[in-house]
């Protein structure tokens, strides 16, 4: 194990030099920066402290590559040596940091408790003190040397690792795989270094890399301020040294400004080039290049385009055809495939069921409907039809100002979860009444008095109370009525419902199909319902279409599909249904 | 809420107590010899045992600590070892400089950045990367480094703005603008860069919530969606990034006013510092550690009153 430790490590790196070029001229630059630090005695044309009057403020020269300073120094030599400071200054604090940092946060992050609390009181104070009250403290306290500012800083920023430790390890300590190891009887000593070390490795050398960045730039400062000795060669040394000769010549803070700003930006973005390679962020590329990959595939579109449309009346006022989404990988090729030329039709008034188990494209589809898919989902082929019009099709590409109008008011969209689709930051009433306002052209008050009726109808006890509460106030099936609500008040034609009933109680499942049917009648709206659940198919559809892997496996009228599937797909659905669940209430009738 | 301001002001009773005690033992305990520096080295042995009676340094610490203590808590913070000043006067005269300083620079770098997080999290393509290329620039470059390029542009070969110096606002308002615009400039670069990669991070963790996607659903305009929504929920984040920002800008002031002359905290500090004047550090940390406790207090209180989720925890 802690050889593939080693070997993850190195891939890691090895990946950020191919595949970042920043991130390996930064990793570059700091090899030199060592190298030329190490080998100063060797590289330097003078000793970095030896004064020559009688040549101060030179230009550059073959005796002095660089110049001098104003006490006739060479500005290269104390380049070179002033490199020295700045490494000592990193290592220093990285090293503080991390022996403090990381123990204290497996210990807060794998036990909790106290160790936690205290961990956290102490991590949050360090964190809210600034930086350079404490250095200047430390500085009185004992003395001007790199060493202690930089153990004083290290111990400053420990914090950060504690806080990345912590949470880092409170998030691997639930896994499964930690329990298996307990079970297994392993130690907590050897869990945390087998398993968890593991997690944590990569996080912390991004991190580490952050902190020596800010720290030659913490230490740079004090030297700047004149708070060291004097006598070290240290880059913050000469920038100052250059500042108070500012007037006589801007040059002399050139180097060592350049050699500061380098060096730290090179350790930001060489942390940065770790991150992006261990998180492989897709999406970067995926916009960019979409466009190009859709022309190349659309010729899909011919053979998806005339079939399987047969069975659709011309009275529908719903109409996908040969629908086809896919989403980008890194690279922009199309690769995941999530619908899959799928046809059907929804009829007015009538209810339609999109049944399957998750990752079958059921959800992709209602959302293409709604004109809610992600950015980086595309259109390959196919179209949607609403009510005689596109609302869009591979031709258009995206959805057409015209058709974005009929969102919310003519089609509608019920969610999933309840509780994360409400805005936690505004009341209900504002919620529901602010689109009747916006889009609906209603007067505040009579959205207010609409919106409480809804409320009433969809059954919330005590509407006017409901209005001026929060989400985090009511409960989760209350939440979805007030969804529900906000859903049918433009009365659309259209209702979308995405597992509706999916989050709530079993008890308040029923009720909520309850209403969906009343409101269904009420508006003579047609429902479109997403759901994995055979049972909810039976109790409201006229109609199932049955998805898998992103196309269609059957689709037809509920009786003849629930009485005898063609699909053995359906069939199996079918079989889970009735092993695990009493059916609800029109399934006895059939089984 | 008032149980809530009762408790926020115990607990930062005892950060108060905590940090000064620490400072205190930390910088006390050391050895050097304070009297010897104040009355320099032509000084008799004799005047600086009297001089280091005359200030307390012959008392074992505790009862040193004791006396700070028992006075620091009425208000009074001691006399300057050097200027006979009383502390608490000149740090009350000199932090309207700082505060104006660091409290300017936050108020732009949150509405900068705004913007910045705003349009970058919405448009994303070329400015979302500029702007993700130069937080990283803005960041690793120190504000001292910032404030020599703007000096030497703006001051020396431009000659806009003056290098140094600052005017009092109830001198010469427009003047004492002008003095602070570089300083606040330099402090400026380094705020905006850092907090708007972490507000554009936080608008785009909020873009993604499902309440917004709901939102969309219902037809609302996708300008009002981000401003008052998104923005919103976005926050929570955002004023805790301006908080630690401020924190960091506390520390950033400190080299800026030495740069540019201003007769704030931050030079106080590092006079006192390099002179040993430890009634003057000591009074620096207490003050230091008082406006972060409030500044992070206020940052609470907008937060809940902004997110009722947050109100309905105080």
């Amino acid at each position: 194990m802690n050889n593939s430790n080693t070997a993850g490590g190195g891939r890691d790196l090895n990946k950020v030099l191919r595949t970042n070029k920043i991130g390996a001229a930064a990793a570059a630059f700091l090899v030199l920066i060592v190298v030329a630090s190490i080998a100063a005695p060797l590289l330097s044309p003078f000793d970095p402290q030896h004064v020559d009057l009688t040549a101060t403020l030179q230009g550059p020269s073959k005796i002095h590559p660089l110049g001098t300073d104003s006490a006739g120094r060479d500005m290269l030599s104390r380049l070179l040596y002033g490199g020295r400071t700045t490494l000592t200054a990193a290592v220093t604090a990285v090293l503080v940091a991390m022996i403090i940092g990381i123990p204290s946060g497996l210990l807060a992050g794998y036990y909790g408790k106290w160790a936690d609390s205290v961990g956290v009181w102490a991590s949050n104070m360090l964190l809210s003190l600034p930086a350079i009250v404490v250095l200047l403290a430390g500085r009185a306290a004992f003395g001007p040397s790199v060493w202690i500012s930089m153990t004083v800083f290290g111990v400053l920023t420990s914090a950060t690792l504690f806080r990345l430790t912590r949470t880092t390890v409170q998030n691997v300590r639930h896994e499964l795989y930690i329990d298996a190891a307990k079970v297994s009887g392993l130690t907590d000593t050897r869990i945390i270094g087998r398993h968890v070390l593991v997690v944590i490795r990569a996080p912390i050398i991004i991190q580490a890399s952050m902190i020596a960045g800010i720290a030659i730039g913490v230490q740079a400062g004090l030297d700047f301020l004149g708070l060291t000795d004097p006598n070290v060669p240290a880059w913050g040394t000469m920038l100052s040294e250059g500042f108070r000769n500012i007037f006589v010549d801007q040059s002399l803070t050139l180097w060592p400004a350049l050699a500061i700003s380098l060096t730290t930006m090179s350790f930001v973005l060489l942390a940065n080039g770790l991150r992006d390679a261990l998180e492989d962020k897709p999406h970067a590329a995926v916009s960019t290049t979409a466009g190009r990959t859709i022309s190349t595939v659309s010729v899909r579109e011919s053979d998806s385009d005339s079939d399987s449309d047969s069975d659709s009346d011309s009275a529908a006022i719903l109409r996908v055809r040969g629908l086809t989404i896919a989403y980008p990988d890194a690279s922009g090729s199309l690769v995941f495939w999530v619908v899959d030329c799928v046809s059907f039709s929804v009829a007015p008034g009538e209810t339609v069921g999109i049944v399957g188990e998750s990752g079958s494209g059921k959800t992709q589809t209602a959302f293409s409907i709604l004109g809610l898919l992600p950015e980086a989902a595309q259109l390959v082929s196919g179209s949607i039809e609403f009510d005689g019009s596109t609302l869009w099709g591979a031709h258009s590409g995206r959805t057409t100002r015209e058709s974005r109008a009929l969102f919310g008011r003519e089609i509608s969209y019920v969610p999933q979860e309840p509780m994360s689709n409400l805005d936690p930051c505004f009341t209900i009433g504002y919620q529901l009444t602010r689109p009747l306002i916006r889009t609906g052209g209603m007067t505040k008050r009579d959205a207010t008095e609409y919106s409480i009726g809804l409320l009433e109808r969809v059954g919330i006890v005590n509407p006017t109370q409901t209005m001026k509460s929060y989400p985090h106030q009511i409960s989760g099936g209350m939440a979805q009525r007030v969804l529900i609500a906000g859903a049918v008040a433009p009365k659309p034609k259209l209702l979308i419902a995405d597992e509706p009933t999916t989050a709530l109680d079993v008890t308040v499942q029923a009720e909520v199909l309850d209403l969906l049917r009343g409101l269904q009648a009420d508006l003579n709206m047609s429902l479109v319902i997403v759901t994995h659940n055979f049972g909810v198919v039976a109790d409201l559809c006229q109609r199932v279409v049955v998805m898998r892997t992103g196309a269609i496996a059957e689709s037809g009228p509920t009786e003849q599909i629930l009485e005898s599937p063609r699909s053995a797909y359906t069939q199996l659905l079918l079989d889970s249904l009735l092993e695990n669940k009493p059916p609800l209430s029109r399934l006895p009738r059939i089984a | 809420m008032l149980t809530y301001l009762l408790r926020r002001l115990l607990s930062a009773v005892v950060l108060l107590f905590t940090i000064s005690t620490l400072t205190f033992f930390l910088i006390y305990s050391s050895g050097s010899n304070t009297a010897r520096t104040i009355l320099g080295e032509s000084a008799t042995d004799q005047q600086v045992l009297a001089k280091a009676h005359e200030l307390g340094l012959d008392q074992p610490i505790m009862s040193r600590y004791w006396s700070w203590l028992s006075s620091a808590a009425t208000g009074n913070l001691g006399t300057s070892w050097f200027t006979s000043e009383p502390v608490a006067y000149s740090l009350e005269t000199r932090l309207p400089i700082t505060l104006s300083l660091v409290v300017t620079a936050t108020v732009f770098a949150a509405v900068c950045a705004t913007a910045l997080a705003m349009v970058a999290a919405v448009r994303r393509g070329w400015l979302d990367k500029a702007l993700q290329v130069l937080s990283v620039l803005g960041f690793a470059i120190p504000s001292f480094i910032v404030a020599i390029f703007l000096i030497s542009t703006f001051a020396i070969n431009l000659q806009i703005f003056p290098a140094t110096g600052y005017v009092p606002a109830t001198e010469n308002p427009r003047q004492w603008a002008v003095s602070l615009a570089l300083p606040i400039l330099a402090l400026l670069v380094a705020t905006v860069a850092s907090s708007a990669s972490q507000l554009r991070s936080a608008i785009i963790d909020v873009m993604q919530r499902d309440f917004v996607r709901t939102l969309k659903a219902r037809g609302l305009p996708t300008r009002e969606i981000m401003f008052r929504h998104v923005l919103r929920s976005a926050a929570t984040a955002a004023l805790t990034v301006l908080s630690l920002q401020f924190v960091a800008l506390l520390s950033g002031s400190v080299v800026i006013e030495q740069m540019f002359a201003l007769p704030g905290i931050g030079s106080l500090a590092v006079n006192s510092t390099t002179r040993g004047d430890l009634p003057v550090v000591m009074g620096v940390t207490v003050y230091t550690v008082i406006v972060v406790i409030i500044v992070n207090t206020i940052a609470d209180l907008l937060a809940a009153w902004l997110n009722p989720k947050v109100r309905s925890t105080l």
